[in-house]
C-alpha cells in the first residue's frame, strides 16, 4: 500500500464518519460541525485528484460560506421542536431505501470496467482551467452568474416580510 | 514521480462518493428538520461533484468537462442554500416551526 492510498483511506473514512454524524447526531449544531468536517474531507479528495482550484473553492464556498449560512439558519429557526425532533419515525424505511441505492451503486461500480490506464491522468493547472472556463464555457459561466444573482435577490425577497425594509 | 491520482484506482473514488450519496439520501428521508434536510442535500451534491471530478481526471484528458461541471455544481449549491434558507425562514415566521411534517397542506 502506497502513501497515497493510505491518505485516501484516511480521508474517505473521515468524510464518511463525519457524514454519518450529520445524519444521526441529535444535536443540530453538532450536525452542522460534522457537515463542515465532511466538506473539508471532500476538499482533500480534490487535492488527491490534483485539483487545487476545486479544493480551494470547496473550502471557501462550502466549508466557509454555505456552512455559515446553515448555522445562521439553525440559529434563526431555533424553536421548540429543534432539540427533540431530530430523526422522524420513518428512519427504517429511509435506511432501507438508502441501503438499496448504495448497494445498486456499488454493484454498478464493481460490474463496470473502468479505464485502468492510470498513466493517462492529466494534471490540471489553474491557468488551464481558467482558460477553458473563460473561452469554451463563457456563456454558461455568465448564465450561472445571473442565476446566482437572481437566487440571492429571491432569497432576500422571500425572507423579508411585507412592509419591512 | 507518480501523482497521487495515478496510484489510486478510479473505483475507490466512486465507492466513496456512492457511500456519501447514500448517507445523504438517508438523511433527507429520515431527518424531519428542514435545515438538517438541507445539510443532507449538501452531502449529496458534494458526492456528485466528487464523481464528476474523478471521471474528468481519469477519463477526460485535457477537456476539463467534469471539472467545469463540478464548478457549476458548487455555484448552484451556493444559490440553492441561500434560496432554501429564505424559504425555511419564511415558513418559520408564519408557522413557528422548521419541522417539515407540520407543513403538509399540499400533501394529498
Amino acid at each position: 500500500m502506497t502513501v497515497a492510498n493510505l491518505v485516501f483511506y484516511l480521508i474517505a473514512m473521515l468524510a464518511i464518519v463525519a457524514a454519518l454524524g450529520v445524519v444521526t447526531v441529535p444535536n443540530v449544531v453538532h450536525a452542522a460541525l460534522f457537515l463542515i468536517l465532511s466538506l473539508l474531507a471532500v476538499a482533500g479528495f480534490y487535492i488527491l485528484l490534483s485539483n487545487e482550484f476545486l479544493a480551494i473553492a470547496q473550502v471557501l464556498i462550502y466549508a466557509g460560506a454555505v456552512a455559515t449560512i446553515i448555522i445562521f439558519g439553525l440559529m434563526l429557526t431555533r424553536g421548540t421542536d429543534l432539540p427533540t425532533v431530530s430523526v422522524g419515525g420513518q428512519w427504517p424505511l429511509a435506511l432501507l431505501a438508502s441501503g438499496a441505492f448504495g448497494g445498486a451503486v456499488a454493484a454498478a461500480v464493481i460490474d463496470s470496467t473502468w479505464p485502468r490506464d492510470v498513466g493517462e491522468v492529466t494534471l490540471v493547472s489553474i491557468s488551464d482551467l481558467g482558460a477553458v472556463l473563460f473561452k469554451d464555457w463563457l456563456l454558461p459561466f455568465e448564465i450561472v452568474s445571473v442565476v446566482l444573482l437572481v437566487a440571492l435577490i429571491g432569497a432576500i425577497m422571500i425572507s423579508t416580510q411585507e412592509g419591512e425594509a | 514521480m507518480e501523482t497521487a491520482a495515478e496510484q489510486i484506482p478510479l473505483e475507490h473514488f466512486l465507492f466513496a462518493a456512492g457511500v456519501l450519496f447514500s448517507i445523504g439520501v438517508y438523511g433527507v428521508l429520515s431527518r424531519r428538520n428542514a435545515v438538517l434536510i438541507l445539510m443532507s442535500v449538501e452531502l449529496m451534491l458534494n458526492a456528485v461533484a466528487v464523481n464528476f471530478v474523478a471521471f474528468a481526471v481519469y477519463t477526460d484528458g485535457a477537456l476539463f468537462r467534469g471539472l467545469i461541471f463540478a464548478v457549476f455544481v458548487i455555484i448552484i449549491a451556493a444559490a440553492e442554500v441561500g434560496l432554501a434558507l429564505g424559504i425555511i425562514l419564511r415558513v418559520f415566521r408564519n408557522r413557528a416551526t422548521a419541522n417539515v411534517d407540520e407543513v403538509s397542506q399540499l400533501k394529498w
